[in-house]
C-alpha cells in the first residue's frame, strides 16, 4: 500500500494519516505575510498623526462653523484633498486595529472570521459612505 | 471550526499589577476602540450632514447640542472624545518609539507612560479653550 506513512519521515510535504494537508499546516505558523499588517498599521498611523492634527487646527481656524463655512473650507483642494485622506486613512487604521483587537480576544476561529468580516464591512460600508459625502459636498449635489 | 487550544490567548487585565505603563497600553486599546466606534460614526455623519442640506445638518446639530436637563451630554462626549484622540495619538507615538527597540528602561518607561496622559488632558484643556475662546 503506497499511502502516506511511506513517505521518508523528514519530507516536510509528508502527510499524516488522517489529516488533509491544509489540517496539518492550520494554524501552525507563517504564512509570510505577518509583517504587512504591522507596518500598514505603523504608517497609517504616521499619516494620520499629521492629518489628525491638520483637522483639528484646520477645524480652530475656521471663522465659524456654520455649514457655509465648512462646505467652502472642504471644497477648496486643501480642504478636500486632505480630508479625503483623512477619512480614508482613519477607516483603514480603525480596520487594522479592531483587527488586533479581535485577534486577542476572539479564541475561537469562526468567532474570529466572523467579527472580521464584520468589522470588515462596516468599515468599508461606512467609509464609502463618508467618502461619497464628501465629494458631494465639494463637487455639488 | 474549532479553537486551537494550544495557542495562547493575550493576558487580560486581571492578571497584570496596576501601573502607569499597563494603564496606558489598555488606554491605547480602549480608546482606539472608541475612536473606530463613536469617532468614525460622528465623522462619517458630520460629513452626511453637511452633504445633506440644512434639514440634514440641524439635525445632526440638535443632536450635538442635546442635553439631559442642564447637562449637554453630547458636547460633554466630544470633550471625552476628543480626549481619547490625544491619549490615543500621543501612547501611538510611545509605540513608534518603542518599536526603535528605544524606552524600555523601566525609568524611561514610566516617565513616557505618565506623559502621555499628562499631555493629552492639557491638549484637550488647550484645544477646548481654544474653541470655546473663538465661539465667545
Amino acid at each position: 500500500m503506497t499511502g502516506p506513512k511511506d513517505l521518508g519521515r523528514h519530507d516536510r510535504n509528508a502527510v499524516p494519516e488522517g489529516k488533509t494537508a491544509l489540517g496539518r499546516v492550520r494554524g501552525l505558523g507563517s504564512a509570510h505575510h505577518g509583517g504587512e499588517h504591522w507596518i500598514k498599521e505603523r504608517v497609517s498611523s504616521a499619516a494620520l498623526l499629521l492629518l489628525g492634527t491638520w483637522f483639528l487646527i484646520s477645524l480652530l481656524l475656521l471663522p465659524d462653523f456654520t455649514p457655509s463655512t465648512i462646505i467652502a473650507w472642504l471644497s477648496g483642494p486643501f480642504g478636500f484633498v486632505p480630508m479625503a485622506l483623512f477619512v480614508y486613512l482613519s477607516f483603514e487604521h480603525s480596520l487594522e486595529g479592531v483587527k488586533v483587537v479581535v485577534d486577542d480576544y476572539q479564541g475561537d476561529e469562526g468567532g474570529r472570521l466572523t467579527w472580521h468580516v464584520v468589522s470588515l464591512f462596516l468599515h468599508v460600508g461606512a467609509g464609502a459612505l463618508a467618502l461619497f459625502a464628501l465629494a458631494r459636498i465639494a463637487f455639488g449635489a | 471550526m474549532a479553537r486551537n487550544t494550544a495557542r495562547p490567548l493575550s493576558p487580560h487585565l486581571t492578571i497584570w499589577r496596576w501601573g502607569p505603563h499597563m494603564l496606558v497600553s489598555i488606554l491605547h486599546r480602549a480608546t482606539g476602540i472608541a475612536l473606530s466606534t463613536a469617532g468614525l460614526v460622528l465623522l462619517t455623519w458630520w460629513l452626511l450632514a453637511l452633504a445633506g442640506g440644512n434639514a440634514a445638518y440641524a439635525t445632526f446639530s440638535a443632536f450635538i447640542g442635546w442635553k439631559l436637563g442642564p447637562v449637554p451630554l453630547i458636547q460633554l462626549g466630544l470633550v471625552v472624545l476628543t480626549w481619547t484622540f490625544f491619549q490615543h495619538t500621543l501612547s501611538g507615538i510611545r509605540h513608534l518609539i518603542m518599536d526603535t527597540g528605544a524606552g524600555f528602561e523601566l525609568k524611561t518607561n514610566k516617565t513616557m507612560a505618565y506623559l502621555t496622559i499628562a499631555g493629552s488632558l492639557l491638549l484637550t484643556a488647550l484645544f477646548w479653550a481654544a474653541l470655546l475662546g473663538k465661539a465667545a
